[in-house]
């Protein structure tokens, strides 16, 4: 394998993705993304020097919406799934100590 | 201390935009709902909503971007920054990083130094976060996303920057110009202008910068030089004690005076940008920019040369008047109804300022309106009401808007020109001061005076002085 | 032959003209479910008392001459990405396993006004990451034609569901061949439309710019004119395109005279099974026969299209899954240590392995000092794709190729090795990569009966073309059930010429 996905890469994505793994998971994860970016690399054989990076399939631009109010209060239905709320608001554990 | 340090300090000032709606949805942008009655799929980051950007925001980021002088980016892109945090409900905040609506600009701040520039890298068009509310008690916080995705602009400096007076010259330019171009009211306090401040310390000479930090949490401008003195210290400190300055950011505590890392191992501070698939470029056609520019207000420096050549005020009196925006609009408005510009300008200035500050409030907060001190400034020029009950007249203007008019006849307090009825009150005066009169006999003109001052006091400031000083000496000559 | 037997349109008429109701149909659908579904699995959710309200309703308003439409009563099953208000919206996960929408996708909005009814979600990959409905945390779905074999994915639920006649038809998603590859493995039509023509508003997204909403059924007519009810410009889609030509059933014509045919060389070299090869040339043979003249050309960069697929799609899945954090909505999980631990307890809890796999993987390609080596390298490459598709229909009116290599694998056997799964994805990944829209017909079975799809790709907003193709190619053959579909529907209730014969449930 080409790319070589240290045990700190692993570590670090798992912070960015916030995914907690297991050892077992970790091993395979450096595997996985090992030979994924493998093939990835393939790309690497194509000339694109030049070529504009292409986000949008067509040229579609200045999709606005008028700056009216038209939603009113509609809290109970954004609440409707929380696993926790209180007062009208969403509960998460204290973010500040 | 032996070595000299120059501050070298950057801004990065956030500004809540004046638009009804939110940046990517139709909720209203109205302070002081309850927690998440102002929410809707979107702006909750619900599974399979998405976003539509309010043109609103683009119009008032131009405006912005042209005033300060910025080139305009005339195809731009938002992007995606990620990271998790409850105020933020996607996970990712919409924002512009590689293609940000302005870019190169500049503003003008004056110091008692004198005149300098102060660069600006770029701005660009972003959306607010939710609110969290900490439980006093309990191990947990509270989320509101009210705030969640109100328009921002950020609008980054280049570390120009050397003092606190510069810093706070330059925000305050930022404020008026931003309120001026109605873009937003720009309340610190509020938090609807925000300003993070990068700092860094060099030897005073040398060309490279320090390593700097970022200070949050800046509520006031007291609290933005407090923190620029508190960091200068702190890094010269750590300089001169050998040890580095840390990259990173950190948060001001005002009541404490102290800064504190908010560094953390879940904090990786790498956002991953990247274009967000669900929106669609903004062009900007040059039509477009002209059509904003030519919409452009008149801004602060022209008005304070305009009442000074057209309006006849001294320099003085223009620069008070339009260091608000609003006060700007009230004198304005008054001054075309009534047509006395220096007449609005001294109630503004004398009774209007005394007023604020009496009742210690901002001038954004005068909220009286134009037609009333115009109708009390015709009382006064009718001579319909002397100048002491005007003061009390515009009291009341001041604090509950009262149509002066009505006012005056409500509570009887027309000037009293009928001589007859003058003649009456003085003469009744004359008779129970019989020593003023004698007094004024032998030649003590003061007596005079007091006779007009007990007579003003007996119509209760209803009379003309001129009138009543006519009458008094009339009346003592002839007793 | 039975109700379920009938396509959406057949079934559409004989509502229409009194001979059946809506909720004969809703009845009909609901029992062939209850047969079907301990075989198949297709279905994450079905809300029975609601179905039939929904139908009875749906039955009033036809008799009251408010729908005309020719859906109007027929039972359909939604993928379950879609939101739905009120009907549990789980995307396959365990995230999402008890989350309940508020909303209603525009896609299915639209159906809704066109008088269907909606039977219920049909299971998928999980978050429709993968091509086989195996990671689903709610279970496989197994293929009608063979129960050993997987339906294909992601939209595996909708295909098997419309294969066994457990609905009339569906609405699936395609990212990456989601709609086509599983419709070919389950020997039913499936269109995925230019990227922007179906409002993706209520679409859980997986990859924003790859993802579009499209139609499964018996047929190409059922089909085109579900598409045409579901294609609309929408204002909360800022993606969304405003086009007039969505008429997509004034293309059901047999002509084909001058139509022509690309047929890429790269789709037919090496890995493509020599059977699903044999029948697409066929399918060609029939075309051509027809007056449409077919010719073999290069397409190139098509090795290039899954290593690009991957980057885009990951990286924007792994930003667009962030919001599933245990705050909002969803699973969180029981036990954790402040906030970044509940976080990574949630999320690792919640997604099953595949998630967790593209989510890594989309965070890594964005990560600093990856992004211009991966993700613009890969839009680069979109860039360069797109170009040769442009160059291949200055050509041609339509390539025709496979939608797979092979016809559906056994259970079990993809998943052991990721990258093997996402070659199989390499004739159908272009296709979104490019935003073209694509279709695949059912064109044979192989030796061991699994059915063969044709795929019929056309340039940008020419749904019509490829529709006019697919449905000339279908009228040289009979829409074919499987096996087990015809057995369960034969005991249950007929019609025949439009009336019923007993044992029917119809007044």
């Amino acid at each position: 394998m080409a790319n070589k996905i240290s045990d700190e890469t692993i570590e670090y994505v798992g912070i960015l993705a916030k995914l907690d793994l297991s050892d077992e998971e970790k091993e395979a994860a450096k595997k996985d993304m090992g030979r994924m970016l493998d093939y990835i690399d393939m790309l690497n054989q194509l000339d694109t020097e030049g070529v504009e990076p292409m986000s949008h399939v067509f040229p579609v631009h200045n999709v606005f919406r008028e700056d009216v109010v038209t939603n009113g209060d509609d809290r109970e239905n954004m609440l409707a799934n929380a696993p926790e709320q209180r007062d009208g608001a969403f509960v998460v554990p204290r973010t500040v100590e | 201390m032996s070595k000299q340090y120059e501050t070298v300090i950057g801004l990065e000032v956030h500004v809540e935009l004046a638009t009804k709606t939110k940046i990517f949805c139709s909720c209203s942008t109205a302070f002081g709902g309850e927690p998440n009655t102002h929410t809707c799929p979107v702006c909750t980051g619900m599974p399979g909503s998405l976003p539509v950007l309010n043109k609103q925001v683009v119009e008032y980021a131009l405006a912005v971007g042209l005033a300060v002088n910025c080139q305009i980016n005339q195809h731009c892109k938002f992007d995606r920054k990620n990271y998790f945090y409850p105020d933020n409900p996607q996970n990712y905040q919409i924002s512009q990083l590689y293609l940000p609506i302005c870019h190169d600009g500049f503003v003008e701040i004056e110091t008692e130094a004198g005149k300098k520039k102060i660069r600006i890298h770029e701005i660009h068009m972003e959306e607010d976060a939710g609110k969290l509310i900490h439980d006093e008690w309990g191990d947990c916080s509270l989320v509101d996303y009210n705030r969640s995705g109100v328009p921002l602009i950020e609008i980054v400096s280049e570390p120009d920057m050397r003092s606190a007076e510069e810093v706070i010259a330059y925000l305050e330019k930022l404020r008026m110009t931003i309120q001026y171009l109605g873009a937003s009211d720009c309340k610190l306090q509020e938090g609807s202008m925000r300003a993070d401040v990068n700092l860094s310390v060099r030897e005073a000479g040398s060309a490279e910068f320090g390593t700097r930090t970022e200070m949050k949490n800046l509520n006031s401008f007291r609290a933005i030089a407090r923190a620029i003195e508190g960091e200068r210290e702190r890094q010269i400190d750590l300089l001169e004690s050998g040890k580095p300055v840390v990259q990173e950011t950190r948060r001001w505590d005002d009541n404490k005076g102290i800064s504190r890392a908010m560094r953390s191992k879940e904090d990786a501070q790498d956002y991953r940008y990247f274009p967000d698939p669900d929106l669609v470029p903004v062009e900007i056609s040059d039509e477009w920019i002209e059509r904003v520019r030519s919409a452009q207000p008149e801004m602060r420096e022209d008005k304070i040369a305009r009442y000074q050549s057209q309006m006849g005020l001294p320099a003085y009196d223009a620069q008070i008047l339009t260091s608000s925006k609003h006060l700007a609009d009230i004198f304005e408005e008054t001054a075309a109804i009534c047509g006395q510009p220096k007449e609005v300008s001294n109630w503004l200035m004398v009774e209007g300022m005394r007023l604020a500050k009496e009742k210690e409030m901002d001038v954004d907060e005068i909220s009286f309106s134009p037609e009333n001190l115009a109708r009390l400034i015709g009382l006064v020029e009718r001579n319909v009401i002397n100048r002491t009950v005007a003061k009390e007249v515009f009291e009341e203007i001041f604090s509950s808007n009262a149509d002066p008019e009505s006012y005056v006849e409500e509570h009887g307090l027309k000037v009293v020109n009928d001589q007859g009825q003058l003649r009456k009150v003085i003469e009744e005066i004359l008779e129970a001061n019989p020593q003023s009169v004698q007094d004024f006999k032998n030649g003590k003109e003061k007596a005079a005076g007091f006779i007009v001052g007990q007579t003003m006091r007996a119509m209760k400031g209803k009379a003309d002085p001129a009138v009543v000083n006519q009458l008094v000496k009339e009346l003592l000559s002839q007793a | 032959m039975s109700i379920v037997d009938l396509t959406a349109l057949q079934l559409g008429k004989e509502i229409q003209a009194g001979n059946l109701t809506a909720v004969d149909a809703a009845e009909a659908a609901l029992e062939q479910i209850r047969r079907a579904e301990p075989q198949i699995g297709a279905f994450v959710t079905v809300d029975e008392e609601g179905v039939l309200k929904q139908a009875r309703k749906v039955q009033k308003q036809i008799e009251a001459g408010e729908l005309k439409g020719p859906l109007a009563g027929v039972p359909a099953a939604i993928k379950d990405n879609l939101c739905i208000s009120g009907m549990r919206t789980t995307c396959s996960s365990r995230i999402l396993s008890s989350f309940v929408p508020t909303y209603t996708a525009e896609a299915v909005r639209k159906l809704e006004k066109a008088g269907a009814v909606i039977l219920g979600k049909t299971n998928m990959d999980e978050f429709a990451m993968g091509s086989t409905t195996e990671t689903s945390a709610f279970g496989i779905t197994r293929n009608p034609w063979n129960p050993d074999h997987v339906p294909g994915g992601s939209s595996g639920g909708s295909c098997a569901a419309v294969a066994a006649n457990e609905c009339f038809y569906a609405l699936g998603s395609d990212t990456g061949g989601s709609i086509r590859q599983p419709s070919s493995f389950c020997g039913v039509t499936g269109i995925k439309p230019t990227y922007g023509t179906v409002s993706r508003y209520g679409l859980v997204a997986y990859g924003s710019s790859l993802d579009q909403i499209g139609p499964i059924a018996k047929n190409v007519s059922d089909c085109a004119a579900i598409l045409e009810t579901i294609s609309a410009y929408d204002r909360k889609d800022s993606t969304s395109i405003r086009r007039d030509d969505t008429d997509f059933t004034s293309a059901l014509t047999e002509d084909v005279r001058g139509l022509r045919i690309g047929i890429p060389r790269d789709y037919f070299g090496e890995g493509l099974d020599p059977e699903v090869r044999d029948s697409i040339m066929k399918a060609v043979k029939v075309l051509t026969d027809k007056g449409a003249v077919a010719e073999e050309f290069d397409l190139s960069l098509v090795e290039y299209a899954i290593p690009a697929y991957y980057v885009i799609a990951s990286a924007e899945a792994s930003s667009n899954l962030s919001r599933f954090d245990g705050v909002k909505y969803g699973y969180r999980a029981e036990h954790y240590e402040g906030l970044h631990d509940m976080y990574k307890k949630s999320r690792s809890e919640g997604f099953g392995p595949e998630v967790k796999r593209r989510i890594m993987l989309g965070s890594f390609v964005l990560s600093s000092g990856y992004y211009d080596a991966y993700y613009l390298k890969a839009l680069r490459t979109k860039a360069l794709i797109k170009a040769a598709f442009d160059k291949a229909f200055a050509r041609f009116d339509v390539i025709a190729a496979p939608a797979s290599p092979s016809t559906a694998p056994k259970i079990g056997e993809s998943l052991k090795d990721p990258i093997q799964m996402y070659l199989g994805d390499i004739y159908t990944i272009s296709v979104n990569l490019a935003g073209l829209p694509g279709m695949t017909v059912p064109c044979g079975l192989d030796s061991k009966g699994l059915p063969i799809g044709l795929q019929l790709i056309g340039d940008c907003f020419q749904e019509k073309k490829i529709i006019r193709a697919a449905y000339a190619y279908e009228q040289s053959r009979e829409y074919q059930s499987p096996p087990m579909a015809r057995k369960l529907s034969g005991e249950s209730a007929a019609v025949s010429g439009g009336r019923c014969e007993k044992g029917a449930d119809c007044q």
